[in-house]
């Protein structure tokens, strides 16, 4: 049997958002194909909640691969442990999140078995008549989509770019099998080893992941002036993002960066304030769902791709939009 | 220490186009830059060459005019450049190129540590990084934003990640590929091109590299380029005026309407 593969992200024993969009892609290619969809969990100690979880949201089965020394990802460990499940079952479709981890392991793994990879794909279909699966990413920053398969190769694998797709419903109902994979040692590389996690308090944000994304740019004067843009993020329950002018400027940290040096967004929402809009800084934004601009000039190439934008002063502008978001949010905050 | 940088030499962001019939990328013509994220990786080697002592050479795979990019690399202060080429290696996916790459790798030989950049900005995968210490089955070390300490043959690093930081050992030799975080590339230097200007950079093809045929070029690449499409550009958005505070009210009720019916707000 062929089955559909995602690869479950997790983190201290806790399912990743990703996991369940990945087992929302994969549903749809394996009911196209006829076969059935597993979700392949390795980690530590993650409980058996989150493995029904998964079956939940898609899942026929879960390989549940735990061990100690799988609590953190360790790229060369995780690829020992893939490559051994995918040479007994034999998966033709493996599909991962384009996350730090994924785009990591991914590339690590499609050479240990020789299996071609597409990278950060927005688009997964099966061809009619061969049953291939068709990939397609956006390349050269945005500016075109390529189409790319694997006919002679399997696993045909792929990753996935975060909030490309929404989760399915968890539905109780459905059932499905938990395939416990002992671990050797063996599949253990003890190498690179994690020492520590560094997390900074203050201000540290997942961009790739948020729904929404109010980001701000040199328009903004100064640094002082991202308060604004992270009350209104906080007031759409979102994230802030940044230009890298405001980044070098040193107005907000690299992390939160957007474009083509910085992270590739797909948000559900992305407000742009005081962004021109270069093409570097669209290569990370074109996937979003919604774009809105905020810039006092008219012919702003962000007010071009944009869904709806507004001409004007960010400082009168933003104002009257958190107005209207603490009015919605019950007062003032 | 010895590291290797593998750079690639990529058009211009502003003006790049594609063959429509071969979905690859058409380099007649188009200004040519070393890719901007392969700066980071340069200036990172560089750095620790200055700390530790070694070399750094630039490898770069791709057309004989890919020495442009390499003497660029060498104006910046890298000690020496070899430039991967052969016709046969052309059209490779991620698969063939981190194939080929490693055995260049494995020719220069005596390696400690390999710098990638995160990623290039037209092939923008990311995967030739890992892919090239896959195959010379080293350690990886993604996203690197800080270096700790290099000693006792290992490096201590940190990685970005979603929500922080991991810190991460590795034995020497190892692959790692840098953020723009890591360290604000230097500008080449006077002597630096003249330096560059002289040095005769070594050509590996099929000729003089050990190298399976089968996992070559645009054959020897597992992924096909089936279809390219031009996603439309605008998105036929409405853009309003709010000139003064009464257009900003409206402007905003507008906007609100549009969010609500959009189901966000
Ligand atoms: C190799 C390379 C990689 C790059 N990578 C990235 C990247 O990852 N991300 C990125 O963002 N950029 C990147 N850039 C930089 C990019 O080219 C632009 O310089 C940058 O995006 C511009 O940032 P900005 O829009 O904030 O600033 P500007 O272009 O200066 O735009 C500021 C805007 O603010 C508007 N404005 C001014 N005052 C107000 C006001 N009061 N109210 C409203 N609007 C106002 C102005 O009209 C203007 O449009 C890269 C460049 C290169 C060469
Ligand atoms: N043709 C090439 N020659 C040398 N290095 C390359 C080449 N292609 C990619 N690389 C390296 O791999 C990184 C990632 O590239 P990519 O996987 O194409 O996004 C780049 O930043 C370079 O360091």
């Amino acid at each position: 049997m062929s089955f559909v593969w995602t690869i479950a992200e997790q983190h201290d024993g806790k399912l990743r958002d990703v996991s369940f969009e990945l087992l929302a892609r994969g549903r749809k290619l394996a009911d196209k194909l006829g076969t059935k969809l597993a979700s392949v969990l390795i980690g530590d100690k993650v409980g058996e909640q989150a493995m029904e979880e998964l079956i939940r949201r898609g899942a026929d089965e879960v390989y549940s691969i735990q061990d100690p020394r799988l609590a953190n990802f360790v790229c060369e460990s995780y690829a020992r442990v893939l490559t051994r499940v995918i040479k007994t079952y034999q998966p033709s479709i493996i599909l991962a999140a384009a996350t730090s981890s994924g785009r990591t392991l991914m590339p690590y793994l499609a050479i240990k078995v020789t299996a071609g990879l597409t990278a950060d794909c927005t688009e997964l279909d099966i061809e009619e008549g061969t049953g291939n699966l068709l990939q397609t990413r956006p390349a050269i920053g945005g500016n075109i989509m390529a189409t790319i398969k694997t006919p002679d190769h399997r696993p045909q694998m792929a990753t996935v770019r975060p909030k490309s797709s929404r989760p399915l419903p968890a539905d109780a109902s459905r059932s499905g099998k938990i395939i416990a994979v002992p671990v050797t040692d063996d599949m253990i590389d003890g190498r690179a080893t994690v020492v520590g996690y560094r997390k900074d308090a203050t201000d540290f944000v997942n961009v790739e992941e948020a729904d929404i994304v109010v980001a701000g740019g040199k328009g903004l004067k100064k640094g002082d002036n991202f308060t604004m843009i992270r009350t209104l993020a906080d007031s759409f329950g979102g994230v802030v993002g940044a230009s890298r002018e405001a980044v070098d400027r040193g107005w907000i940290g690299y992390p939160h960066q957007i474009g083509l040096s910085g992270k590739t967004i797909s948000p559900k929402l992305y407000i742009g304030v005081g962004i021109s809009g270069s093409i570097q800084h669209l290569a990370g934004i074109k996937t979003s769902e919604i774009i809105v601009s905020v810039n006092s000039d008219p012919d702003a190439s962000l007010h071009k791709v944009a869904d709806f934008g507004i001409v004007g002063d960010a400082f009168q502008v933003v104002p009257e939009i958190q107005r209207r978001m603490d009015r919605r949010n019950g007062g003032a905050k | 220490m010895k590291i290797i940088v593998p750079i690639k030499q990529v058009p211009e962001t502003s003006n790049v186009k594609m063959d429509p019939e071969t979905g690859t990328v058409i380099r007649a013509g188009v200004e040519t830059v070393v890719n901007p994220l392969d700066l980071y990786a340069l200036e990172t080697a560089l750095r620790l060459k200055e700390q530790h002592g070694g070399t750094v050479t630039a490898l770069s795979m791709g057309p004989p005019q890919a020495v442009k990019a390499l003497k660029e690399a060498v104006a910046m202060g890298c000690d020496d450049a070899v430039l991967v080429s052969d016709r046969k290696f052309g059209g490779s996916d991620t698969w063939a190129t981190s194939y080929t790459l490693a055995q260049a790798v494995k020719k220069i030989g005596d390696y400690d540590l390999i710098i990638a950049g995160e990623r290039a900005t037209d092939g923008d995968t990311a995967q030739v990084g890992p892919g090239i210490a896959s195959w010379l089955d080293i350690p990886v070390a993604t996203y690197v934003a800080r270096i700790e300490t290099v000693k006792d043959k290992h490096i201590v690093l940190e990685r970005l990640v979603e929500d922080g930081y991991q810190i991460l050992s590795l034995p020497l030799p190892c692959l790692m590929t840098v953020v723009k975080e890591i360290a604000a590339p230097r500008l080449p230097t006077l002597g630096g091109k003249i330096r560059a200007r002289e040095l005769t950079i070594p050509v590996f093809s099929t000729e003089n590299m050990e190298l399976e045929p089968a996992a070559l070029g645009l054959k020897g690449s597992p992924t096909k380029v089936v279809k390219i499409d031009t996603p439309k550009v605008t998105r036929g958005g409405k853009v309003v005026r709010a000139g003064d505070d009464e257009a900003v009210v409206s402007a905003v009720d507008e906007l609100m309407s549009f969010l609500e019916a959009k189901g966000i707000v």
